[in-house]
């Protein structure tokens, strides 16, 4: 097991190396100049030319690869064109809005869509059966940024109940250490901004499972609904088990593989729902330091982002990989 | 009666002491937080390393120059220094510094300070120079040959040529002073520990979301009414809108036209107006056919209703350009008549020039709004319709927005949509920008080579008689109107959306968010 890991870990170099070069050389031929850009109206063609050559922006793009490549190798990912911030510290602010954001997205999704596409499954064809596919499908067809206004609008405008927008009140005061919220505001044993961490969470979190929790009902439904036509299902009926049983020890089992699959797939669609969630919740995640940095052609900062969020997508296909050997004892890893 | 007089001197006592008589009469109370909205982070927060309008807002709280704009206008007075002399060749400007001044971090302000500032921008071996870091020095100082500290509170700049807007350009927020101190401090990271002389000291960054300030207790022009100033950032303008409403913040930018009257139509929200220092032009290139001639080019202003253009389209935002100067500059020629909406003279200038029976041309266009633009690539859509009804075929080209900038400066374009926003609030940084032929190739856009308006925007920079340089300028409008090397098109109007209970908030033409003197009513 602890080798299968290893090599996993081990695959990443190559893969890492073959997205860093796929990025930079994409964002590189794109069209737009990023000091253009930075310049906008104003500036003459002197400015941009002495920007340029001072950022090294004129060497060849070769060269200009290989010197990202060892500085990456340094662990440096350079500093951000736009503002010179070093491209780590940005992810390192961001990145944990996003995290915080997209798991207790996914919890919310695997919960809600879970336990939908199981009862859907087992009262097929019932009246709950077809509202839960209904409300999948809306999931799925209901645009985002829209889902979003529209909370925005009746619980925090009109019922006034949660937060409209941010991270926390701009007026609670947090000690930040880890950036991650829920966690500062437990570690300095803050609860006002547990509390408005969490209620400020809520919405978005709900606009971003909106389109997970229809795939996930609909994927739950359909592989149970496979499970249940098994014969060792209906062994276990025949051995006399009571119903519950039945659906939580043999059924469940069997039938989560393919949805931790998509789970896990999903963890990287997020990230395309938190631009948009991120946006209209004005969350400071990286999901808009992205979008940021590709309109202004902030190279380091995309490369940067890009590559950690690879990494962290493989991990996480990793975790799911593992996880199947646990619910299907079949499978193993050496 | 006696009794209620009595109460009623009581009440008066009662109110007196309990607000602060401000200068113009008004009583201003101390205290509280204010929070304003932005659609975008702050880039960087040192005066010298931002182009950028949202880190401005936040500099000029920060931060003095050594000049500054008298509120809600371009004119000048002073700020960190109390006087100045300028030589009568228009050479030498000498400054007396103001005494007693300290940066946040307590450096004590001085020529020293100064000279420090200047030159860590225009010397490349200078140690504190950083590397593609300073876009605005070049438009800002490149003028200065020699700055110097004739004594601990005068410093002395030698301009290479006499360069009236000079002073102008020492109150923009590019040039506000940072500590030497803290420059040597911070090295590279000096972008985000901003520490100035200004009215609020710098206190968190949280990037893409908030800024933090608080009160400058010993500020040099008295303490600021607000205990805390916060930047927020929320891109979205509905979601801005929605907090404003629910009083989560005070004071916002960025409003769509279409939620105009549901402010107007909000008692607890006021709409600030104001007309801003900025043009939308179409850019008409003089070096290619059929632009190179006037008669052309001034069919194509009539050819358009600029009118229908600002009141529907733009919602009311903007009012119609006669010319490329805003009617709110100063030595802007009233008597300019511009061209208004008259499609049969089109037609028959058209005629006139042998195009009588239309042509064909590429109109180049960027997609997203932007600031002298609400509407984007619509407006390019609006003025191909126009065009269409006089015999003119426009054919849209839309470009992404780097490119477009880059090849709008190299002239690739036939006509292009471009626009402009003050910097300093003269005239010079318009009409010489824009018509002045050495800008080929960065600003000029329209290629437009006239010499006579060469030497007049040559003289007026050189000139120091505000007299004299108002004539000068008023000529220059009158050139080219008549030369309409642009399709003069828009300046939008500065609309700020902000809580009742905000008082004392002033629109600033360069469009800086100034909250020295604003207070809020608690």
């Amino acid at each position: 097991m602890l080798n299968y890991i290893l090599r996993r870990i081990l695959i990443l170099i190559p893969l890492l190396l073959a997205i860093s070069i796929v990025v930079f050389f994409m964002i590189h031929l794109i069209p737009g100049d990023p000091v253009q850009i930075m310049l906008g109206d104003k500036g003459s063609e002197e400015d941009a030319a002495r920007i340029r050559a001072e950022l090294g922006f004129d060497d060849p793009l070769h060269i200009q690869y290989f010197k990202f490549l060892s500085n990456l190798m340094k662990g440096d990912l350079g500093r951000s064109i736009r503002n010179r911030n070093p491209v780590i510290s940005e992810i390192q602010n961001s990145f944990p809005a996003t995290i915080e954001l997209t798991i207790l997205s996914m919890v919310f999704a695997s919960a809600i869509g879970i336990m939908a596409g199981i009862i859907s499954a087992i009262k097929q064809y019932s009246i709950i059966d077809n509202l839960t596919m209904i409300g999948a499908l809306l999931g799925i067809s209901m645009p985002v940024f829209w889902v979003g206004m529209m909370l925005m609008l009746v619980f925090g405008s009109e019922l006034g109940w949660l937060p409209i927008s941010g991270r926390i009140s701009r007026v609670t005061d947090l000690n930040v250490i880890t950036n991650f919220y829920i966690i500062d505001s437990i570690i300095t044993q803050n609860w006002a901004a547990l509390q408005s961490t969490l209620s400020h969470l809520v919405l978005p979190a709900v606009t971003l499972a909106t389109i997970p929790v229809a795939m996930i009902a609909r994927m739950t439904r359909s592989t149970t609904l496979e499970v249940l036509n098994q014969d060792y299902i209906r062994t276990a009926r025949a051995k006399g088990l009571p119903e519950k049983t039945v659906i939580m020890k043999h059924v469940l089992k069997n039938s989560l593989i393919p949805v931790v699959t998509i789970i896990g797939l999903q963890f990287g669609s997020f990230l395309g729902g938190a631009v948009l969630t991120e946006t209209v919740f004005a969350r400071a995640g990286v999901g808009r330091l992205l979008i940021n940095g590709i309109l202004g052609r902030d190279f380091p900062v995309i490369q940067g982002a890009v590559i950690v969020i690879a990494s962290f997508f493989v991990f996480i296909n990793l975790f799911v990989d593992i996880l199947y050997s646990f619910l299907d004892p079949r499978i193993h890893y050496s | 009666m006696r009794k209620f007089l009595i109460i009623l001197m009581v009440l008066a006592v009662i109110l007196a002491s309990g607000g602060t008589v401000m200068a113009d009469g008004h009583e201003g109370e101390y205290g509280g937080t204010l929070i304003y909205a932005q659609g975008a982070d702050a880039d960087a927060l040192d005066p010298h390393m931002t182009t950028l309008g949202n880190s401005a807002d936040v500099i000029v709280n920060v931060f003095d120059g050594l000049v500054r704009f008298k509120a809600g206008t371009t004119e000048i007075e002073p700020a960190l220094a109390a006087s100045w002399e300028i030589s009568d060749d228009g050479l030498e400007y000498v400054f007396n510094l103001r005494e007693g001044v300290e940066f946040h971090d307590g450096t004590p302000f001085n020529a020293e300070a100064v000279v420090f500032d200047i030159q860590r921008q225009l010397d490349p071996d200078h140690p504190y120079y950083l590397e593609g870091s300073f876009p605005y020095a070049g438009f800002s100082l490149g003028m200065i040959e020699e700055v110097t500290a004739v004594d601990e509170y005068t410093v002395k700049f030698t301009l290479e040529n006499p360069y009236a807007p000079f002073l102008k350009n020492l109150a923009m927020f590019a040039t506000m002073i940072v500590s030497p101190e803290a420059v040597k401090e911070y090295g590279e990271d000096i972008f985000k520990n901003p520490v100035g002389t200004g009215a609020f000291k710098f206190v968190e960054w949280v990037r893409d979301d908030s800024i933090t300030l608080e009160a400058n207790e010993d500020y040099w022009d008295g303490r600021p009414y607000l205990d805390e100033l916060i930047f927020t950032v929320i891109p979205n303008n509905q979601t801005r809108l929605l907090e404003l409403e629910e009083g989560n913040i005070h004071v916002m930018e960025g409003l769509n036209p279409t939620d105009v009257e549901r402010v107007i139509e909000n008692d607890e929200l006021e709409l600030l107006e104001a007309p801003g220092l900025n043009v939308g032009y179409i850019a008409l290139h003089n070096e290619k056919e059929p632009f190179g001639n006037k008669k052309v080019r001034q069919a194509m202003n009539y050819a358009i209703n600029k009118e229908e253009i600002t009141e529907y389209l733009m919602g009311g935002q903007a009012t119609v350009a006669k010319g490329a100067l805003p009617p709110t500059i100063w030595s802007y020629d009233e008597e300019l008549e511009g061209y208004p909406y008259d499609p049969e003279k089109a037609k028959s200038l058209l005629e006139e020039a042998g195009y009588g029976d239309g042509f064909e041309f590429t109109l180049r266009t960027y997609s997203a709004p932007r600031s002298y633009n609400p509407v984007g690539a619509r407006l390019a859509t609006a003025v191909q319709q126009y065009l269409s009804e006089v015999g003119v075929d426009a054919e849209i080209e839309q470009l992404e927005w780097g490119t477009y900038i880059e090849e709008g400066k190299a002239g690739k374009h036939t006509a292009a949509f471009f626009g402009w926003i003050a910097d300093n609030g003269d005239p010079d940084n318009f009409l010489n920008v824009f018509f002045n032929s050495d800008n080929r190739g960065s600003t000029n856009r329209a290629f437009y080579v006239n010499e006579e308006v060469d030497q007049l925007l040559k003289d007026a920079q050189q000139i120091t008689d505000e007299e004299k340089r108002e004539e000068i300028y008023k000529e220059v409008q009158q050139i080219i109107v008549e030369d309409a090397p642009f399709v003069f098109l828009n300046h939008m109007k500065m609309q700020i959306p902000v809580r009742t209970n905000v008082k004392n908030y002033v629109l600033y033409p360069t469009n800086n968010k100034y909250f020295h003197k604003v207070w809020l009513d608690q």
